[in-house]
């Protein structure tokens, strides 16, 4: 070991480690529907292509996480997204390439890519 | 890049009971679901609620599932890991609150605790040194070697106020100076792994959860003292933390942060890890040094101290597991962060393994000054089977016994000795009304009379001479003068004894003869233990009333005291009773009672 920069550089690979054990997470959740209908139409790729991307935008206390049926399982795979203040954005028909999108609009940008939502959907 | 982490307890505790099947289980289980590139398996050291092991805990969301089966796995692969739906008749019932999952801080056993010493401990994979460095790891050591002054290094260990784990608690930044003061060709840094109260386990839980931490404090002492050399003293018995530690020396070899030339400073260090056989008396440290010299582990005349003259006649320093394990973040953090916490005396935080009569045995880790109440009623969770809290014992064979009255001690070092115990390494074992205390004070001068080395005369012959003592009271012998005998003895053991050993065998009869001298009076006079411990002073005896003369005890009896006929009463024949308590436990009636 010959500089802080070089333990540095071991503790930046790391990170995504750190995040995904920190339980102290300031509010925005997404949350992937994985329940039988979810997991057939295809949620599981969405799910990893958001741990991917808030990794890969540093994402401090973004929880991604998986939950069972939602409910509407024609429009699976669904996404909820609760901001800090506990606004829940339902996104719909997800699909791995639509998520760098909603993770730099919505949860960076903080305005909710409606094309995508469930309420553009059903209009 | 895994979405979700599964930490499986890889400590003693949950080890033994079945924690490597479980973990085997979770990795076949989720190669099944084909979900080996998104979950990864890492296993951890101890998380503190031994009682509920086998642990899991599953991140991102920090599910704390407690008591798993290897059969349990299956269910918690397909429904959390696999469809986002905690299993949750398994999660700890305390995290459970209505609709939602309660964060494991929120819990009684965690709320009141701060971890510092074992902030890593359930965190990280021990054996990973990149988990380690990535939770600012090695931090400390850079900081000191790139920005810091050896003479700076102490100051601030000694603005902190930090005081020897181990159990004496003597300030460590004094310790470090007075090695620093004394110029020589070679110093050595030690650590004390050479956990020895019966007990007492968080010495091996901070090796086993995050080795590291002592590798890089003893980095950090050694640039403090000036020395390049460091020995870790840690006992045969404790495989898996000798094991571990062997993989994070290495592992801090191999990318040069143990070795030459560290940081590019010029400091140089490196350690060896020396095996102890499982003597008591290798914890003190004369003994220690003497051992790791290669000689009997027998204790030595001080002065000179180690500063002066320690390990090879080398001005060393000794400090313990959990002593070290404070270190680095207290490098990071600064002293006044460290000294804000705790009582004026007393700075930081305390590990105790609490043991015994309570409902959460385990480890807990809790700021100075938490009171004796808050650690067993609140986070031990009481006494279990609604049983009165008797006293609890403190500093293994060298402390001494809290009595009920005096449950709402802050604990700290000072006031521990003041009331006639001490912090020892931190055993913290709780007794319920079922426990003689005069059975107890026994059970520790056993031990004593076991493990005294036998140097010198008045450890090797007085504790065995104290024991004799108790053990005719106890057997239903005793005379009232027997006890001023002993409280002459134990005070001539004191005052004489040539190590610490010897010079606080004598605590546990005193505090206990000092709070429960009635006991004691009643062993001897009355020739009652109402406790029920006793064997010699024990009478069984057979209430007709409620006896229906059903004939299970007379049937039994191993020794053929109880007589009576089919639908009578029956009676013991206390001559012929050996006091097994065979026919008691039998009686459906409860008509056989003892006292």
């Amino acid at each position: 070991m010959k500089s802080l920069q070089e333990l540095a550089a071991i503790r930046d690979k790391m990170k995504q480690t750190v995040n995904t054990r920190d339980t102290a997470h300031d509010g925005i959740r997404v949350v992937v529907g994985m329940a039988t209908c979810g997991i057939a139409a295809g949620a599981r790729p969405v799910l990893n292509a958001f741990t991917e991307e808030v990794a890969r935008r540093d994402l401090h206390h973004v929880l991604v996480t998986q939950t069972g049926c939602i409910g509407i399982c024609q429009y699976e795979p669904v996404v909820e997204i609760y901001d800090r203040d506990g606004t829940k954005t339902t996104y719909v028909k997800m699909t791995p390439d639509k998520v760098a999108k909603v993770v730099g609009d919505h949860i960076v940008g903080g305005t909710p890519v409606t094309e995508y939502t469930i309420g553009s959907t059903t209009k | 890049m895994f979405r979700s982490h599964v930490m499986i307890c890889g400590g003693t505790g949950c080890t033994s009971s079945g924690s490597d099947k479980i973990s085997a289980v979770f990795e076949a289980e989720i190669a099944k679901a084909g979900l080996d590139q998104e979950v990864k398996v890492v296993r951890t050291g101890c998380f503190g609620l031994c009682a509920l092991g086998p642990i899991v805990v599953i991140y991102p969301e920090g599910s704390f599932y407690s008591r798993v089966n290897p059969d349990d796995v299956p269910e918690i692969v397909n429904e959390h890991l696999l469809k986002g739906r905690p299993v949750t008749r398994l999660l700890y019932d305390e995290t459970v609150a209505e609709n939602t999952v309660k964060s494991l801080d929120e819990t009684d056993f965690y709320k009141k605790q701060k971890r510092i010493a074992l902030r890593n401990c359930g965190v990280i994979n021990p054996e990973n040194i990149e988990e380690y460095i990535a939770f600012d790891g090695y931090a400390a050591l850079g900081k000191v070697l790139t920005e810091m002054k050896p003479e700076d290094v102490i100051q601030t260990i000694l603005d902190s106020g930090l005081r020897g784990r181990g159990g004496g608690g003597f300030p460590t930044g004094v310790k470090w100076k007075l090695a620093a003061g004394n110029p020589s060709d070679q110093k050595y840094v030690c650590c004390n792994a050479d956990e020895g109260d019966p007990g007492a386990f968080m010495d091996r839980s901070v090796l086993e959860g995050d080795p590291h931490v002592v590798i890089e404090a003893m980095a950090i002492a050694g640039y403090a003292i000036g020395a390049t050399k460091g020995y870790v003293y840690v006992r045969a018995e404790y495989p898996i933390a000798v094991h571990r530690l062997q993989i994070a020396i290495n592992q801090a070899r191999e990318i040069g942060l143990l070795g030459k030339n560290i940081f590019e400073s010029g400091f140089d260090f490196d350690l060896e890890i020396k095996l102890g056989a499982g003597a008591f008396v290798c914890g003190e440290e004369t003994a220690l040094m003497t051992s790791i010299e290669g000689n009997r582990g027998e204790p030595r005349p001080r002065p000179p101290f180690p500063a002066v003259k320690g390990l090879f006649a080398k001005p060393t320093i000794l400090n313990n597991v959990e002593t070290y394990a404070n270190i680095p973040q207290i490098i990071l953090k600064g002293s006044e962060w460290f000294s804000s916490m705790g009582t004026e005396k007393s700075k930081g935080t305390k590990v105790f393994a609490l043991g015994g009569k309570i409902k959460n045995t385990g480890l807990v880790e809790i700021p100075m000054g938490t009171t004796l109440r808050e650690i067993v009623e609140e986070i031990g969770g009481g006494i279990p089977g609604g049983k009165k809290f008797k006293a609890a014992q403190t500093g293994g064979p060298s402390g001494g016994c809290i009595p009920a009255s005096l449950i709402d001690t802050p604990i700290d070092y000072d006031n521990l000795i003041a009331i006639g115990s001490m912090m020892g390494s931190g055993g913290l074992i709780v007794m319920d009304e079922d426990t003689c205390m005069v059975d107890i004070a026994k059970f520790f001068l056993e031990f004593t009379v076991d493990e005294s080395c036998g140097k010198c005369t008045p450890c090797r012959v007085g504790t065995k001479r104290l024991l004799e003592l108790l053990n005719k009271i106890t057997s239903g012998n005793g005379e009232m003068e027997d006890l001023d005998k002993i409280e002459e003895l134990a005070a001539f053991v004191k005052a004489n004894s040539l190590c610490g050993l010897g010079q606080t065998a004598p605590n546990p009869i005193l505090s206990t003869m000092r709070y429960f001298r009635d006991e004691y009076v009643e062993h001897i006079v009355d020739k009652k233990c109402k406790a029920g411990v006793c064997k010699s002073l024990l009478q069984y005896s057979i209430d007709p009333v409620k006896c229906k003369g059903c004939t299970l005890c007379s049937r039994v009896c191993p020794a053929g005291a109880i007589s009576g006929t089919v639908k009578n009463p029956h009676t013991i024949d206390t001559s012929k009773c050996i006091k097994c308590g065979a026919c008691m436990d039998r009686c459906k009636f409860g008509a056989i009672s003892k006292g």
